[in-house]
C-alpha cells in the first residue's frame, strides 16, 4: 500500500532579493524591502514528503534515519545560518522562496535514493508557504 | 465536491520489533523505537473526507455522525493503549505511523455512509505525519 511521509525540519538563513537584470528603481519597485542591500533573515520551516509501498518487513516507506540522515548533511549543515546569496545555488538565480524550492527539490532529487520525492514545501514565515512537486500536480 | 476536515487526539504507546529480523538487526533497524518496553507519542489523526453538499441539509456529512465514527472506531481502540499488545492490526503488522493511517482508514472506510473517505492523515509528533489516501 502507498503512503506519503512528510518530515519537517527548520534553518534560518538570511538573504536579499535583487536582479541584475533589472535597474534600481525596477529592484527596489519589484522587491521592495526585500532588497535591503544588506540582506534580511527568515526561520525557514521545510517539509519532504516522500512516497512510496510501505515495507511489509520494516512498515516503513523509508527510514526516517536516512531521510533525517541526507537532509541533515546536505541541506541543513549547507544552509542554515547562512546568507543565502553567497550560497551556489543562487550565483544565477534571486533567492526567493520560490526559487528556494526548486533549489532543494533539486537537491533531494538527485541524492536521495531510499524513496520516490513527491514535493517540497517552505514556510518563509508563518503567513506565506511555498510548495513544488517537480512540475506535477500536488496531490491532495 | 467538498471536502471536510475532522481532527481528533489520541496517546498511545508501541515499540518497532519484526519477529523475522535478528536481535541485531532489529536494533539496527529500529533504533531506540525498538525498546521492547514500548514508548509514546501524542498523535494527532486528521480525516478528510469528500462529497456533494447535500442540497436539503447544507452538509457533506453529518460532522457528528463522523466524530462518532472516529470515537469508535478509532479512538475508543487506541487512545491510551499499548498498540502492539492491544489493537489486533498491531499483533502482526509493525505499528508505524505509516500502518497506523492505514488501520485507520481500512477501520473508517466501510463505516461511513454518505461521503467518501479522502485522506486520513497521522501526525506522530509535529514534525512527522504520513497520509494515506487508500491507494494499493
Amino acid at each position: 500500500m502507498k503512503a506519503y511521509l512528510t518530515r519537517r525540519y527548520m534553518f534560518s538563513a538570511s538573504h536579499r532579493l535583487h536582479s541584475d537584470a533589472m535597474s534600481p528603481d525596477e529592484n527596489v519597485a519589484t522587491y521592495g524591502k526585500c532588497n535591503n542591500p544588506y540582506g534580511h533573515g527568515h526561520n525557514y520551516a521545510l517539509e519532504v514528503t516522500v512516497s512510496g509501498p510501505v515495507d511489509q518487513s520494516t512498515g516503513m516507506v523509508c527510514n526516517l534515519v536516512d531521510l533525517d540522515g541526507f537532509v541533515h548533511t546536505q541541506i541543513l549543515e549547507r544552509f542554515d545560518q547562512q546568507n543565502l546569496n553567497t550560497l551556489p545555488e543562487f550565483t544565477e538565480t534571486v533567492p526567493t522562496t520560490e526559487n528556494l524550492c526548486l533549489a532543494i527539490y533539486d537537491i533531494l532529487q538527485r541524492g536521495f535514493r531510499q524513496a520516490h520525492l513527491e514535493k517540497v514545501r517552505f514556510e518563509e514565515t508563518m503567513m506565506n508557504s511555498f510548495e513544488y512537486a517537480g512540475g506535477g500536480e500536488l496531490r491532495r | 465536491m467538498v471536502y471536510l476536515t475532522r481532527k481528533a487526539e489520541f496517546s498511545a504507546s508501541h515499540y518497532y520489533h519484526n519477529p523475522d529480523f535478528t536481535l541485531e538487526e532489529n536494533r539496527r533497524v529500529f533504533g531506540k523505537c525498538n525498546n521492547p518496553n514500548g514508548h509514546g507519542h501524542n498523535y494527532t489523526l486528521e480525516v478528510t473526507v469528500k462529497g456533494d453538499v447535500d442540497p436539503r441539509s447544507g452538509f457533506v456529512v453529518d460532522l457528528k455522525q463522523l466524530k462518532e465514527t472516529m470515537q469508535r472506531e478509532v479512538l475508543h481502540a487506541m487512545d491510551h493503549r499499548f498498540l502492539n499488545k492491544e489493537v489486533p492490526e498491531f499483533f502482526s503488522r509493525i505499528p508505524t505511523t505509516e500502518n497506523l493511517a492505514i488501520a485507520i482508514w481500512q477501520r473508517l472506510a466501510p463505516k461511513l455512509n454518505h461521503a467518501r473517505l479522502h485522506r486520513v492523515r497521522v501526525y506522530e509528533t509535529p514534525d512527522l505525519f504520513v497520509d494515506f489516501y487508500g491507494e494499493a
